[in-house]
């Protein structure tokens, strides 16, 4: 019994090594795998969770971000200096060549956001790369048709996600075969929380870009969120700007993420604020979901992450 | 702090969805957005209150229908416990859904209507219990409230269940009486259950003992991926990576090589990046062998003293999920672990009726979300424990070459030699 007690692991551990093991799958079912960084505090686990897989090997996938044009310039610099640091390949296309080559429609509006262009700029890398595998951060906590997604999730050649037509995904087996043409979304971090991440973040001690932390930066109050003022945003003359000490809970584009007031200047001071939010982290910063109930789960099916 | 799976099986009609909607809320998981949601959702409803059944229903079709087609995975965590609950239909035609939901639990809420006591569908839940060995059950007697709270009513179900139980050979029950509508004995105990004297539904999840359901005494090492750097200063290298899903690895180990029965020993194992000693399940660790033996992907290493079966013929029992009905003579792959090889559906004995345990023999058809007994044949030899023994070593998939798609789920069972 006391043997049994000291080998118990730990819920982080537990997390961590159903990750591993889900990247290792990746490795050893595919032959053009990818992992789609974002910058966010989710890719960058998966980050870590990759290097914890594969060191002292390579990564057997490059990262790929799809550049917006409409990021924070941190979020930009911390990705640089990662891929330096870790000395891995680092695939960047843009939303903006997509839309000059394939003479693509700008969103319009005050948030114009080119979140749903970037289907069509993933979609296209996809098909440039030939990758097989895609490996993204999302969690199931987050939206309720990612609740009901598969962690091995079969796309079409179009990108799309069939929710009806989902593989069965028993005990630890995946089943990552597919034809020529289809994609595979692999989900690692699946089972995670919001809280998860952040606790997992402070115990090994990862970095993170400036902007998850409280700091002052001048906002606009739009129905009850804080949305940076940047060059992608319309500014109206009614419009009330001032600066304010905020920190972001998610990281997207400019234009789709809002920034929540706080004072939370370290990790702790985050998971305490953290604990104590009654609002959901998409529902208190995503502009991008309010569209409608089922916002998420269509634009799954149309390929996005 | 650990993590309990559990599943909850039973259909909107039993409450299962307000259960869970009730225990995210009174364990203050639900967030305000979410809740506004389904207010919003609701507002047409003439009663007026919020309905915690919506929380879970995630799809467009399952929300106009108001029924749940696909498994979900709801996360709520209290000081002692971080819990995911795989939300499964409960429906005959749902079959799939709930053995797959069931298949990574460790427990069972089984949901019982006081006003029916144990019927069908209480039989098929117990029975998918009991075939995919979810090693702790709770029966959740619900909706007291419409029984006046009876005493009598729950006893005379605790009494039915248990000859149910003992038929099925499930072996750890614990029954707790609840209303999951008015939040009785869910996570406060019920001023209007005084004569109970146990637990409240969330005090069980939160304290039952799921330590003992790790194996640590049979060893077993699938070798997902081999790490070789390649490069000037690791030119040696040759790690082996995998989960450990079962049992204790140190460094000196005698190993057998499986299924080719080569034999080495560890020289090293390595957990994130640094040496360690030993390593035992459920982690994730790369393996150093100290001789320069064939090990690739779909081997398994094994403690030469743990060793399991290697066998080409497995007696199985199989959840068809295909619509296109099973063949007998068709050529499947067969997956268990990291291992995939080609298997052939040698003969089906009898498919199994998961309301009454009554066995069909030789069946004309096996469709969607039978259950029958059956014979495969594997190309290669699998090495592997019975389900019954250990779970993460005993159940496989079979896959459809031509559709790529999972169409069945095998449970390996013993064989007497």
């Amino acid at each position: 019994m006391i043997e049994n007690k000291v080998r118990e692991l730990d819920y982080l551990d537990q997390l961590e090594s159903e990750s591993i093991h889900i990247m290792r799958e990746v490795a050893g079912q595919f032959e053009r795998p990818a992992l789609l960084f974002s910058g966010g505090k989710d890719s960058i686990v998966l980050v870590h969770l990759a290097l914890k897989a594969f060191r002292p090997g390579k990564f057997p996938f490059p990262l790929v971000h799809i550049d917006t044009g409409h990021n924070f310039q941190e979020a930009l610099d911390y990705r640089d200096n990662l891929v330096a640091q870790i000395d891995e390949k680092l695939v960047v296309r843009k939303v903006e060549d997509t839309i000059k080559a394939k003479n693509l429609t700008e969103p319009k509006g005050k948030f114009a956001s080119r979140n749903a262009l970037q289907t069509y700029t993933l979609l296209d890398t996809i098909e440039e790369f030939k990758f097989d595998a895609c490996i993204g951060g999302a969690r199931r906590d987050e939206e309720k048709a990612r609740a009901k997604e598969r962690i091995f999730s079969v796309r079409d050649e179009f990108g799309q996600w069939n929710p009806k037509l989902q593989r069965p995904e028993l005990w630890n087996i995946y089943n990552g075969r597919i034809d020529k043409g289809e994609n595979v979304r692999v989900f690692p971090i699946s089972n995670w929380t919001e809280l998860d991440i952040w606790n997992y973040i402070k115990r090994e001690n990862i970095a993170l870009p400036a902007i998850y932390f409280a700091h002052d930066r001048e906002v606009l109050a739009h129905e009850g969120q804080l949305v940076a003022t940047s060059a992608f945003i319309q500014l109206d003359s009614n419009d009330v700007v001032a600066v304010k000490k905020v920190r972001y809970r998610t990281v997207g584009d400019m234009t789709c993420t809002a920034a929540v007031e706080s004072n939370a200047s370290t990790i702790d001071d985050i998971i305490n604020e953290i604990i104590a939010t009654k609002t959901s982290e998409r529902g208190e910063t995503r502009i991008d979901d309010k569209v409608s109930e089922a916002a998420m789960e269509d634009r799954k099916k149309n390929g996005y992450f | 702090m650990d993590i309990l799976r559990f599943i909850t099986a039973g259909s909107v009609d039993d409450g299962k969805s307000t259960l869970i909607g009730r225990l995210l809320y009174d364990s203050k998981s639900i967030m305000i957005d979410h809740l506004e949601a389904i207010e919003k959702q609701t507002k047409n409803r003439e009663d007026g209150e919020i309905d915690l059944a919506l929380l879970t229903d995630g799809l467009r079709a399952e929300r106009e229908q108001g029924i749940t087609i696909d498994v979900a995975y709801k996360y709520f965590a209290t000081p002692k416990r971080k819990f995911i609950i795989a939300d499964a239909p409960g429906h005959i035609q749902y079959t799939r859904n709930m053995v797959t939901g069931a298949s990574n639990s460790e427990l069972i809420i089984i949901l019982v209507d006081a006003r029916h006591g144990v019927i069908e569908q209480t039989r098929r839940h117990s029975i998918i219990a009991s075939l995919l060995n979810i090693p702790h059950v709770v029966v959740a007697v619900n909706k007291m409230d419409l029984v006046d709270y009876s005493q009598e009513v729950y006893h005379s179900i605790v009494g039915s269940y248990a000859e149910l139980a003992a038929q099925l050979g499930l072996r750890e029950v614990t029954y707790i009486p609840i209303s999951a509508l008015n939040g009785d004995n869910i996570v406060d105990p019920s001023q209007l259950l005084p004569w109970y004297k146990g637990h409240t539904l969330l005090h069980f999840l939160e304290n039952v003992s799921i330590a003992n359901d790790i194996n640590l005494s049979k060893s077993r090492f699938p070798v997902q991926y081999v790490i070789r750097p390649q490069t000037e200063d690791l030119h040696d290298y040759r790690g082996y990576a995998g989960k450990i899903v079962s049992g204790i690895y140190q460094v000196g180990d005698e190993i057998t090589v499986l299924p080719s029965g080569l034999t080495t020993t560890i020289s090293a194992i390595e957990l994130g990046g640094k040496p360690v000693q030993n390593a035992f399940a459920p982690q994730s660790v790369i393996i150093h062998l100290a001789d320069d033996v064939d090990v690739s992907r779909g081997d398994m290493l094994v403690k030469s003293s743990e060793k399991p079966q290697v066998e080409q013929t497995l007696e199985v029992h199989l959840c068809w999920m295909d619509a296109k009905p099973l063949s007998v003579g068709n050529k499947y792959l067969f997956q268990i672990n990291s291992t995939r090889v080609r298997s052939v559906i040698k003969s089906v004995e009898y498919k199994l009726n998961v309301n009454t345990l009554d066995k069909e023999f030789s069946p004309e058809k096996v469709g969607l979300n039978d259950i029958v007994r059956a014979t495969i044949k594997t190309a290669q030899p699998i090495a592997f424990d019975s389900y019954q023994t250990l779970r993460v070593n005993g159940g496989g998939i079979l896959i459809d070459e031509t559709s790529n798609v999972t169409v069945g789920a095998c449970m390996i069972q013993a064989v007497e030699n």
